[in-house]
């Protein structure tokens, strides 16, 4: 899947040892992680909530996952996207900026479509 | 992954909420995604680092300050507000962690891989570190202490490694192309 299977010891591959060539790399698994990354940033950098706060929510999240039981078993799936959309909704939930409802509502309208709608 | 993933669509919705309450716009998010995808990453800390090998005035100014020491090469991705730099030596291995988050200076090294964010990672390097970094194949030697920096709300780090040998006769520019991201975390030396 993600995160977890990727593990350290992958760096002993050649091509995760390689010098930067350039900057830029695919640091994520999928496009929706780089999107919700991209719009926690800049809500950040446009003044709606400061990046320590995102943190907070951030650690509140991966620290509930961490005394889980769930981090005591190495076959269990970290998802460090979910925890990271998980804390970008609830911020923005309590900054006011996002109706939980709405979401709920567009999710569903948007799970309904069939596959395919937008390629 | 498919984008059809619930975790997919719940962004999509997310994205296009926002976008209809004027918060965003769909460009915006593009070239954030841009800027960190081909501006951001660890090219930027690996001339840092070069620089420190070839001017000690430099070396020092990064070591004493590092915020403002990086402050000419004018790299965006932000995380560097307080910057603290560590030198490797015969006597001391640097390796650095974020035990609670992913916290991670962005502007020199991009955003962080995978394993900086694994719980085991987080959790094992604090408690047995020399362990952890000959799993990545690194043996430190005994005689050198191993010091594990952890990431705090504000403070962020980079390991300053040891030029290699045999090098005296290359440029910043070919030197930079010898550092790699996982040298300048401390989970790997040249």
């Amino acid at each position: 899947m993600e995160d977890r299977n990727e593990s350290w010891n992958g760096l002993l591959l050649d091509d995760d040892l390689a010098p930067p060539a350039a900057n830029g790399e695919v640091v994520f698994d999928a496009p929706w992680q780089g999107r919700v990354f991209a719009m926690a940033r800049l809500m950040s950098e446009q003044g709606h909530y400061s990046w320590d706060e995102f943190r907070a929510h951030l650690i509140a999240e991966i620290g509930q996952w961490d005394r889980s039981g769930a981090a005591a078993d190495p076959d269990s799936d970290y998802r460090y996207y979910d925890h990271f959309l998980a804390a970008f909704l609830a911020l923005l939930e309590e900054k006011d900026l996002l109706d939980g409802t709405k979401l709920v509502e567009r999710y569903e309208a948007f799970a309904a479509r069939p596959h395919g709608h937008d390629h | 992954m498919s984008e059809h993933s619930p975790q997919a669509i719940r962004a999509e919705a997310l994205e296009s909420l926002l976008i209809d309450q004027g918060l965003l716009s769909e460009s915006d998010v593009d070239e954030t995604l841009t800027l960190f995808n081909d501006r951001v990453g660890p090219l930027n800390g690996a001339r840092v680092v070069a620089k420190a090998w070839c001017d000690p005035e430099f070396r020092a100014a990064l070591l004493e300050d590092g915020t403002a020491a990086i402050e000419p090469f004018d790299f965006q991705g932000g995380e560097v507000q307080k910057l603290v730099v560590v030198a490797n030596s015969a006597d001391v291995h640097n390796v650095v962690v974020c035990t609670l988050c992913s916290c991670y200076p962005w502007a020199l090294l991009g955003l962080p891989p995978a394993w900086y964010k694994d719980p085991a990672y987080r959790s094992r390097i604090v408690r047995e570190p020399r362990r952890v970094l000959e799993e990545f194949g690194l043996t430190v030697p005994e005689s050198r202490e191993i010091r594990v920096w952890d990431s705090s709300a504000e403070v962020r780090y980079l390991v300053l490694p040891e030029r290699p040998a045999g090098t005296g006769d290359l440029d910043e520019e070919a030197l930079a192309a010898l550092v790699p991201r996982e040298a300048m975390i401390g989970v790997a030396v040249l």
